[in-house]
């Protein structure tokens, strides 16, 4: 089996994988990095998010040999150096942006991607930026609230 | 109230392990020596199975064992929860579930061999080297086609198609049949609740393991009730003794219903874990998903409206095919009948209704409770004609709808489809929603739309509905098999700390941080010195899951009443630690003091003394403190709400767009205003999925067209506006402790109809003559309706 190295959240780390082995697969399974999670077999729900060489990218689209000598950064990797929750992940907490947490981590990982291009969206373009990343529970009310609150801005309906 | 109690918006704590990666969801565990099962899913809709030949598959590298349908064919069926008699008495057609098919496939995707090997890559290829010799018949897909053609049928040894014709109330059939006959208007209505896949964005999954040195078996799986699930596999599957079998369900990525059920993937792992002595893992694709989990609505109604000619109503009469798919999944029976027919008197003092419903047995996945289950398609029946009613006889549809909604001094209110509302105000609700959807502003907004060349509508609705399920003793008259109680225990520990065991599951609901904002309030503690313990059946006393917003309802009347055990009890040790009598022992805030002296002892204090029994009346009182109370509620809880959509509908396409989303709802006490909130706005959401976007569609051959999410529409989150909740204008349930009705449903019960009504008052407003459009209203459908 091929052995692939990637730098994931800082630190080197290999796993020996099949050819068609994928990235997610290759996170969760041998890399016991669980966080990352797949929602469909047909790259539409973006549970998967994670930054591939600081670009978003959906995990279960790409096989692991191709991230050979890759950075990748997962929502293991998001929170501040002492364990607090970063900005973007305490605003989520703050104006219920999560519900079962099972969208969370994609959420998470593409609206830092988002921020990162775009540090002040509109709501407009928060919500066309999300087409991807699918969340059944929350009604995306609160992830957008939380998104627009991390960029600074107000939030579209006051949370309670 | 202690800081953070109840009715305050306290930040969810199970957030922190969610938002960093560190849920532990079930396909996150992997046990040691994990082999891993896929299965063979039929790939015809209807079909004899003449031989299965495993001997490739056995052959195959990795592959450990491989079941098919006779190794289960002595095994129990997964049962229907609920018996349904028909109107004549006799009971419902009930045909064994299997484990794995045997003998016949009945839907695309039916199981019918299963393998077990080493990696997941050698179980699916090796599935599909499976042999099976199926002979295809001719599907069973629509609903009255398969009522009218009992030759071509789901089940052989059954005799047609018909699961049981159910009517309600049967004795008030020919009172409501003669009321309509003389009544001077009658508004009538065909309509189509259209059939939707839950898609919980966490697949089903599901790990079996198996001690042979102990006989203990343990299933982790994807459960919204694993006592329910514990139980349907000793008492009736695989008849393993409770006592021997944990079933866990953890951190689980939602449900909306898909996973209240006991599926046969369970069994298999389970069965398949004691005979190779590893452990068995087997996780849904999102297609298997599509393909098997329970799906949710698929009706065809046709409702009757009569009133007087001023807008009175006198009598609702309706007849309903309700699909219950290929098998009777557990809820399934009770989904169409009893949480839809005792509805369909909704928010009105109408004195005549009877409901008609046949369940139809179709060659298509099983159709269960989904997020509503049978209030929705009540609701979406009577505010749909209601709406039509009131353009008919040219009255406003706030004011028809306020002419006959049930009065604030009617409570208790008996209606006519046989429940007994205990409390409720709709017109404070519908006078809430005027103010918050500034309903007063909407022609200003119409003609700005009209200037863009859009067409504006303004869609109302009032909904009720049944939570809390509910009495054991009613619904046992019912025909429900089952109690419908739930439990907790309280475990104060000795330092002052709380484990609180209970039997609801939270998947998204915040069990972990509401509950103990009740347990905090009433000990007048911390509520971070609670933590919550649910979803292991080896740790709890026994629960009936979550469903029908019942957790806090149910399960939370069951914390109150096992925290005023605790309550009770640790005044007694107070009394004697202060050397008084207990009923001369205050307790506030948790401090308890003797009336007219100024000692007092401290809730921790008590809680050590309990454990630490020196100088403690021990003949009078057992050392320890832990308490369980099992709470069976009195009464069904009756949430209710007014809801307002306004759409632009672009005349050149018949796309919609949904400007305003506004829901005003009561749900009595509310613990956490910030997860009430929550759970509307994502009720809403999958309400305006169901009205705009999602279909499962299965063609004539029983093939799911719509089995993907490239082709089955789910809401993003461009596809919704700001939805706008209010939850203020509440009265209390009468009948539990804390006076709560629930709230993980109404938002998918009040939205499809508020959104139809919408889109129909923009085409009439545009001059447009369109009495009715289908859900989904796609733009093909809107633009079909305006250029007929």
């Amino acid at each position: 089996m091929p052995n692939v190295t990637m730098t994931i959240n800082g630190r080197e780390m290999s796993a020996n994988v099949e050819n068609r082995t994928l990235l997610s697969s290759a996170l969760r399974e041998t890399l016991n990095l669980t966080g990352t999670h797949v929602g469909c077999d047909t790259s539409q729900c973006g549970a998967c998010v994670v930054h591939v060489n600081g670009r978003p990218v959906k995990a279960c689209t790409m096989f692991a040999v191709e991230a050979e000598g890759a950075a990748i950064d997962t929502i293991e990797g998001q929170a501040n150096a002492d364990g607090t929750l970063n900005a973007l992940q305490q605003a989520f907490q703050d104006h219920h942006g999560l519900q079962c947490g099972f969208c969370t981590p994609g959420m998470i990982m593409s609206a830092s991607a988002l921020l990162k291009e775009n540090p002040t969206p509109s709501e407009s373009e928060v919500r066309d930026y999300l087409e991807g990343n699918i969340c059944r529970c929350t009604g995306y009310q609160g992830i957008v609230n939380a998104i627009m609150a991390a960029s600074g801005q107000d939030v579209p309906v006051a949370a309670e | 109230m202690a800081d953070g109690g109840i009715g305050s918006a306290t930040k969810r704590r199970e957030d922190v392990r969610f938002l960093t990666g560190r849920g532990k969801y079930a396909d996150d565990f992997i046990p040691q020596n994990t082999s891993y099962a896929a299965f063979a899913r039929s790939q015809v809709a209807n079909g004899t199975i003449n031989s299965v030949d495993t001997s490739a598959a056995k052959a195959m590298p990795g592959v450990l064992a491989v079941f098919t349908g006779e190794d289960f064919a002595e095994v129990g069926g997964n049962p229907a929860g609920w018996l349904i008699n028909n109107r004549d008495g006799t009971p419902m057609k009930e045909p064994k579930r299997p484990v794995l098919a045997h003998g016949k496939v009945r839907h695309v995707g039916d199981a019918y061999a299963a393998v077990v090997a080493e990696t997941l890559e050698q179980a699916m290829d090796a599935a599909e080297a499976i042999e099976a010799d199926i002979d295809e018949h001719d599907a069973v897909i629509n609903m009255k086609a398969a009522v009218a053609n009992s030759e071509t049928r789901v089940h052989d040894e059954l005799t047609d198609n018909l699961c049981f014709d159910w009517g309600w109330i049967e004795d008030n059939r020919d009172t409501t049949d003669a009321a309509i006959k003389a009544a001077p208007h009658v508004t009538t209505l065909e309509l189509v609740n259209n059939r939707l896949v839950p898609n919980a964005l966490e697949p089903r999954c599901s790990i079996g393991e198996y001690d042979p040195g102990t006989g203990d078996y343990r299933l982790t799986t994807t459960s919204q009730n694993p006592h329910l699930t514990r139980l349907l596999i000793s008492a009736f599957v695989l008849g393993i003794p409770e006592n021997k079998l944990t079933v866990h369900a953890p951190d689980m990525g939602g449900g909306f219903g898909s996973k209240i059920y006991h599926y046969g993937e369970e069994a298999l792992v389970l069965s398949a874990a004691r005979s190779l002595g590893r452990p068995v893992k087997w996780t849904a694709s999102r297609s298997e998903s599509f393909l098997t989990d329970a799906h949710g609505r698929d009706h065809v109604t046709k409702i009757e409206l009569a009133t007087e000619t001023d807008g009175t109503f006198i009598a609702f009469r309706t007849e309903t095919y309700a699909n219950v798919g290929a098998y009777l999944s557990n809820f399934s029976t009770v989904t169409p009948t009893f949480l839809h027919g005792t509805l369909m008197a909704g928010n009105y003092t109408v004195p005549n209704v009877y409901v008609n419903v046949k369940a139809v047995f179709t060659n298509t996945a099983p159709v269960d409770a989904y997020r509503g289950a049978g209030r929705p398609e009540a609701s979406f029946s009577l505010e749909r004609v209601i709406d039509k009613c009131a353009r008919e006889l040219d009255i406003d549809p706030i004011a028809i709808r306020r002419k006959n909604f049930v009065k604030p001094d009617q409570y208790p209110f008996a209606s006519a489809a046989g429940l007994e509302y205990d409390s409720g105000n709709y017109d404070a609700l519908m006078d809430g929603l005027e103010g918050l959807a500034d309903l007063a502003g909407f022609e200003a907004r119409r003609a700005e739309s009209a200037e863009r060349g859009m067409l504006r509508g303004l869609g109302i609705n009032s909904y009720i509905e049944a939570c809390g399920i509910a009495p054991s003793n009613l619904v046992g008259v019912l025909g429900s098999r089952v109690g419908l109680y739930d439990a907790a225990t309280v475990r104060v520990n000795a330092t002052g700390n709380i484990a609180v065991m209970v039997g609801a599951h939270s998947h998204g609901q915040g069990h972990e941080t509401a509950f103990p904002q009740v347990v905090a309030d009433m000990l007048g503690i911390d509520p971070a010195s609670v933590e919550i313990v649910h979803g292991d059946t080896s740790k709890i006393p026994f629960g009936m899951g979550t469903y029908g917003s019942r957790s806090l309802a149910v399960c939370g009347s069951a914390v109150y009443r096992a925290t005023e055990k605790i309550i009770k009890k640790a005044t007694l040790i107070a009394a004697h630690m202060m050397e008084s009598d207990a009923d001369k022992v205050a307790f506030n805030d948790g401090v308890f003091t003797v009336e007219g002296t100024n000692k007092s002892v401290g809730f921790g204090d008590v809680a050590l003394k309990a454990y630490i029994p020196h100088d403690y009346p021990i003949e009078d009182i057992e050392p320890g403190l832990e308490e369980t109370a099992f709470y069976d509620p009195a009464n069904f809880t009756y949430p209710s709400g007014a809801y307002a959509c306004e759409v632009e509908v672009d005349p050149e396409t018949g796309k919609v767009t949904i400007c305003s989303m506004v829901a005003m709802d009561d749900f009595g006490t509310v613990v956490n205003p910030m997860i009430v909130s929550g759970q509307v706005q994502g009720g809403l959401a999958q309400g305006i999925g169901q009205a705009l976007l999602e279909n499962a569609v299965y063609d004539e051959n029983g093939q799911l067209l719509s089995g993907s999410l490239m082709d089955y529409a789910m809401p993003r989150a461009d596809d919704l506006p700001n939805l706008v909740v209010d939850h203020s204008n509440a009265t209390r349930c009468t009948h539990n402790p804390l006076g709560v009705k629930g709230c993980g449903e109404a938002g998918a019960i009040g939205s499809p109809p508020t959104v139809v009504n919408a889109v129909i008052d923009a085409l009439n407003r545009a001059g447009l003559d369109v009495a009715h459009i289908d859900m989904p209203m796609s733009p093909a459908r809107v633009w079909a309706a305006m250029n007929k």
